[in-house]
């Protein structure tokens, strides 16, 4: 089986975040990046797959250079391939053109990513890619198994889950449950410093939207304390002062 | 040039997610002079003319099974909106809606916007604002292309009654088939869906084990609220994961949360710093849930709530 794992980098889950330029830029300065975390669950569990199969397993990350260091991290989890799209991921839509380019015709059973990335929360590249490579996808799996050319998998739906099954190759993204991600070993990192990473220039997709402008949520005025032992004053000041029971 | 909206009904009649949407296509289509708001119905569409109320002008239902799958709801909505001459397509930011916009977008080659929390902006151009950095921040975004998709983030429009009254027809489409074969479906009923609730109870470590979530739950009752958890609740299995609130779960945002026992870490506060008021009740002062709070209590909850659930079922009636 051959599978593609679409991996998306950023800021480190800890990091406070704030704007430059006239708030219209993310203030990278001394930010962490990191493999999105959905993204790493999506690589940990195309491993296992693989592994079960004789597969092979592909990253793609559409990005600069900046993010190789993340790319090479894919690669020590296990990763057999990296490409890398060599552009800004301007939108979700311009990041699915890129890998739907590189994935038409190259014969991938399986593309997985993450339900979202944890900076821009789209959560739409999953269904873009399927709708692109007329291929179906299913979106938020906590399960995914794999037999015959049919995949089994268990997602989330409005209110509860439910399990499906799709002929593949497919498009699927990752959540929490679906695996413990794994952490690259000695070997493994030894191993991705000469595993190929291959720079492809972007195609003639253009983004279908541009960020403008970024907003901080307003400070919260300061706490106000109720006395334990009277908790009714709490019910009465969200009754009446802040009417929303 | 038509809004569509996509509305889905249950058994219960229509989400109230599904409200938010009309009400939102119905005031787009007032500030940009488009018109008319076609509602396309997935479900049970016996009420199908009350949508009328919340502002549409014409409800088509689709044909087929009670509900369709996202892959072939989107093909007929797509279809819809081309037909129909679709300037702005709105949908739910909910699982359904999310499996839905990103096809229907590219069918359309329109600009998607996903997690979009308010009105758009069209003095110059058309910008929407959206939730990133999972609560954290909220983003400006201009959407270039001439046809816009909007998934809408529930709890972030307030329903509006127009009075109005909406014509119901057939769609008049052929049913798309679907990729996705239901094996089983597994959904929790008689609660309060966590991301439309206007209230949320939510516990963490500090209630110390399962056995201990029936207060979680009295409080949740008294006050008609839907209950969430932070993550080590979840990954030690004494709360299913569907609570699971934060950077790596759900994202929230009701009119009021109340944290008991959570530490307020910043990868739970990124799930739940968009609730309009947060409420938490820890017993260390030092908690850092009480920076992001509006209203706290310093003491052990296991005093604090019981005195909490008795007053609040005193005055829940
Ligand atoms: C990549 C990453 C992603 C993450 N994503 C999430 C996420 O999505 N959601 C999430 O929640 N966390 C997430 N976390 C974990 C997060 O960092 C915290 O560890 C977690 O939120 C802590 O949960 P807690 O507050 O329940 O537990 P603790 O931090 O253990 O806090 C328990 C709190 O309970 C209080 N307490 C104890 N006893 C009592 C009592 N009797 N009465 C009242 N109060 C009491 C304590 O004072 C303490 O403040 C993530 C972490 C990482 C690294």
């Amino acid at each position: 089986m051959k599978i593609l794992v679409c991996i998306s980098v950023v800021p480190d889950t800890t990091t406070k975040i704030s704007f430059t330029d006239n708030n219209t830029r993310f203030n990278n300065q001394g930010v962490q990046y990191i493999i999105n975390p959905y993204d790493e669950l999506a690589l940990t569990r195309a491993m296992e797959l693989a592994e079960a199969s004789n597969g092979t397993v592909h990253v793609i990350h559409v990005g600069t250079a900046d993010s190789e260091a993340s790319i090479r991290k894919a690669l020590s989890i296990g990763a057999h391939e990296a490409i890398r799209v060599n552009a800004e991921p301007a939108d979700a839509q311009f990041v699915a053109a890129q890998i739907a380019a590189v994935a038409q015709n190259a014969g991938y059973d399986l593309i997985l990513t993450g339900r979202e990335s944890i900076d821009y929360n789209g959560g739409a590249v999953c269904g873009l890619l399927g709708q692109l490579l007329g291929i179906p996808s299913v979106n938020v799996a906590s399960k995914i198994d794999v037999s015959a050319g049919t995949a089994t998998v268990e997602h989330d739906i409005d209110g509860g889950r439910e399990v499906v099954t799709v002929q593949l190759p497919a498009v699927i993204s990752a959540q929490k449950d679906l695996c413990e991600p794994r952490i690259p070993n000695m070997r493994g990192i030894m191993a991705a410093r000469t595993k190929p990473l291959q720079i492809t220039e972007p195609g003639a997709a253009t983004a279908a939207s541009g960020y403008v402008a970024f907003e901080l949520p307003a400070p919260k005025q300061g706490v106000k304390l109720i006395d334990a032992e009277n908790p009714a004053e709490l019910l009465y000041l969200l009754r009446n002062e802040a009417k929303v029971i | 040039m038509s809004i569509i909206v996509f509305a889905e009904t249950t058994e219960t009649g229509y989400k109230k997610s599904s409200l938010e949407a009309v009400t939102v296509a119905r005031e787009i289509a007032n500030r940009t002079q488009a018109g008319p708001v076609v509602a396309v119905v997935n479900g049970q569409a016996s009420d199908a003319a009350s949508l009328g109320n919340y502002g549409a002008d014409e409800v088509l239902v689709l044909p087929g099974s009670a509900t369709h799958s996202p892959d072939a709801a989107a093909a007929m909505l797509a279809e819809l909106a081309r037909n129909k001459n679709a300037a702005t397509v709105i949908i739910s930011n909910n699982y359904t809606g999310k499996s839905i916009a990103p096809a229907v977008a590219t069918t359309l080659n329109a600009s998607l916007a996903t997690n979009v929390i308010d009105y758009p902006d069209t003095s110059a151009g058309y910008k929407v604002k959206r939730g990133v950095f999972s609560g954290k921040a909220f983003a400006w975004v201009e959407l270039k292309q001439p046809v816009k998709v909007l998934a809408i983030t529930p709890n972030s429009f307030e329903i509006r009654e127009s009075g109005g009254s909406a014509t119901v027809a057939d769609a008049g489409v052929q049913v798309a088939g679907s990729r996705l074969q239901i094996q089983s479906v597994n959904k929790v009923t008689g609660k309060i869906p966590l991301t439309e609730a206007e209230i949320v109870v939510s516990g963490g470590r500090g209630m110390k084990g399962p056995e201990n979530w029936g207060m979680i739950e009295d409080l949740a009752k008294a006050l008609g609220a839907a209950t969430a958890c932070s993550k080590p609740v979840s990954d030690m299995g004494w709360r299913s994961h569907s609570e699971h609130v934060g950077q790596t779960g759900i994202t929230i945002k009701p009119n009021l949360y109340i944290a008991i026992g959570i530490s307020g870490a910043i990868q739970h506060l990124a799930g739940v710093s968009s609730s309009k008021v947060i409420v938490a009740i820890n017993k260390d002062p030092e908690a850092p849930f009480f920076k992001a709070a509006d209203y706290g209590i310093v003491g052990d909850a296991f005093e604090v709530l019981p005195k909490l659930i008795a007053a609040a079922t005193a005055t829940s009636h």
